[in-house]
């Protein structure tokens, strides 16, 4: 029986911390894992609370992250509740078995610390990793700070393992700026967060001999299509069952989560998109800009990345004027994935406010509050114009000449 | 919000510092932030960890920061960091130097104007006379709650204590002496 952890009302940890801490009060029963900066903390400290007799479950060391989530996959199928952590190269070896995950419907958390791809090698926080997962297939959380992290692994596993949904779910933050940066976190108590998490029920696993089942089966022009169709329906259909955890957990703690969260929108004329802890950085900016400048800026965040939330994005932004899409990760060709998915949103309304795209912080470059104001300050020309006064994609705090590129032939 | 930098090399427990600081402020119900610039450094590099602390939750996620204290752990770093990168009027610099302060400052032109908001204190001497290991983090953090005057000394050596309470008591009490000295000896 795993030993109780004696934690104060208050504790002050850093987003690795957080996470592990969560996992072990989820008593998981796999952990398998390969370290990599910035997530190593995470199943480090899981596998100290192994040690100390914290936990019930096993920590399997593997030879690289592929294998990694090849044990989650194997454990998850035997009937067992999985969970591991990786960030950026990690993960991209981890892409193979992400989709196997996925499309055989296995509820594993992942928590991923967001960090650059190379070329060139960076250890630092930005979106490239979680970029790079968003057609897998799993459910994807943002959290903007430590207590985030924690809140929603608990979350996560819930979410995953809900009987209408079995699918496995991606926890994100950002690597350093979150995963290394202590804060006041307020945990619940180790009986409070497993009462809330549940015990786990396995659903087909592979060890129930008794009703024999197959995993990983082929299905070519046959039955494939039907196969990823439910996948996606499934995902589609898991809003309804991620709003209803986050309204348990409100009443658990206080704290409410929201498929998209919105600040300072009631009357808002711009805002910004973001994800991360941009996201934080952008509210202490609009409350300035709304008392020192008059401008009514706001930010708007998708929580859930997937099932990406069409619905709820177009209803926090239909009454703003000018929407600046900030994407912290390479756009390799392409507007930003938020620019993208946020203006095909946004251009089925009636509104059809105006959209614009900045590309910011790879590798770790900082995000100032006063590059912030920059934008919030151009989205407000652009607001009053009615049109984009500047180029579409711009890049922020860029060394050298400006980098920006395509203009409006709308207006 | 009071915000803090530290310069150190890595090993030095400038991390450390910065997550015990914030843990015993945390206790008086404030918000705390402390995290560091390093990354792939070497023990040995330079590197810099910052805190700030407010009554309302800080939210504020930018590295750039226009420091209320400057703490200094490593004695050379004064000649080859910027240590007075972005500072203000009233920022505070608490430096670790065997020299005192006067012959600090005839070293420092950057500081000349600015002596009244300078401190000196031996961490590396101390630490080595108490902890047995130049581990400069602790005293530091004496000579900081002098300096700040944001806790009383026993408050403060009380909480560090439970912060501590992992490590063994000859330890702790090691840390507690270091502190100590710190608060008494910095000028």
């Amino acid at each position: 029986m795993a030993l109780k952890y004696e934690l104060q009302e208050v504790e002050v940890w850093d987003g690795n911390y957080a996470a592990s801490h969560a996992l072990r009060q989820a008593q998981v029963d796999v952990v398998a894992a390969y370290p990599i900066t910035p997530s190593t903390p995470v199943v480090e400290n899981y596998g100290q609370f192994v040690a100390d007799g914290y936990v019930d479950g096993e920590f399997v060391m593997v030879e690289s992250e592929h294998a990694a989530m090849s044990g989650c996959v194997g454990a998850a199928a035997s009937g067992g509740r999985v969970a591991t952590a990786t960030s950026s190269q990690g993960f991209a070896l981890m892409v193979e078995v992400l989709y196997q995950a996925s499309g055989m419907r296995l509820p594993i958390v992942l928590n991923l610390v967001n960090r650059a791809l190379a070329s060139p090698l960076n250890v630092r926080g930005d979106h490239s990793d979680m970029y790079l997962g968003r057609d897998a297939g799993w459910i994807m959380l943002d959290s903007f700070n430590a207590q985030e992290t924690y809140d929603l692994n608990l979350c996560a596993f819930r979410i995953g393992e809900h009987r209408d949904v079995r699918l496995p779910v991606m926890v994100n933050q950002d690597g350093f700026i979150t995963s290394h940066t202590a804060q006041n976190v307020r945990p619940l108590s180790d009986e409070d967060a497993y009462k809330f998490v549940g015990v786990y029920e396995p659903i087909d696993e592979l060890l129930d001999f008794a009703k024999p089942v197959t995993y990983g089966a082929q299905t070519e022009e046959d039955w494939h299509f039907e196969h990823k169709a439910r996948q996606h329906k499934a995902l589609i259909d898991s809003r309804p069952v991620i709003e209803n955890i986050f309204v348990e957990f409100e009443k658990l703690t206080g704290r409410k989560y929201n498929r998209v969260e919105s600040y300072m929108m009631e009357d808002a004329e711009v805002a910004i998109v973001a994800l991360g802890s941009t996201v934080e950085s952008a509210r202490v900016v609009a409350k300035y800009l709304r008392d020192n400048e008059g401008i009514k800026a706001g930010i708007v965040a998708p929580r859930v990345i997937r099932p990406f939330p069409f619905d709820a994005i177009r209803t926090a932004l239909e009454n703003c004027k000018a929407i600046g899409a900030m994407d912290r990760s390479a756009p390799g060709g392409a507007l930003g994935m938020l620019f993208n998915e946020v203006s095909a949103a946004v251009y089925t309304t009636s509104s059809r406010p105006i959209v614009t795209n900045y590309i910011y912080g790879l590798g770790g470059r900082d995000l100032t509050l006063e590059q912030i104001k920059d934008i919030y300050r151009e989205l407000k020309k652009n607001a009053d114009a009615g049109e984009i006064t500047t180029k579409i994609q711009q890049f922020v705090g860029l060394r050298g000449p400006k980098l920006e590129f395509f203009e409006t032939r709308r207006g | 919000m009071v915000e803090i930098r530290w310069h150190s090399r890595a090993g030095q427990g400038a991390v450390t510092g910065a997550k015990g600081l914030g843990d015993v402020v945390s206790t008086t119900g404030k918000q705390v932030q402390a995290f560091a610039l390093y990354g792939s450094a070497k023990r040995g590099a330079a590197m810099q960890a910052f805190n700030r602390i407010d009554d309302e939750q800080i939210i504020t996620h930018e590295k750039f920061m226009l420091p209320d204290f400057v703490l200094v752990i490593d004695p050379a770093l004064v000649f080859t960091d910027n240590i007075t990168l972005n500072d203000k009027a009233t920022t505070k610099y608490i430096i670790t130097t065997h020299l005192s302060k006067d012959e600090l400052i005839s070293q420092l032109p950057e500081l000349q104007n600015k002596k009244d908001r300078v401190f000196v204190v031996d961490c590396m001497q101390i630490s080595l006379e108490t902890i047995g290991r130049a581990i400069p983090n602790t005293p530091m953090l004496g000579a900081f709650v002098k300096v700040s005057g944001m806790f009383e000394l026993d408050y403060f050596l009380d909480r560090m204590k439970k912060v501590l309470s992992k490590f063994p008591q000859k330890i702790i009490d090691s840390n507690m002496q270091a502190i100590t000295r710190a608060y008494n000896e910095v000028k």
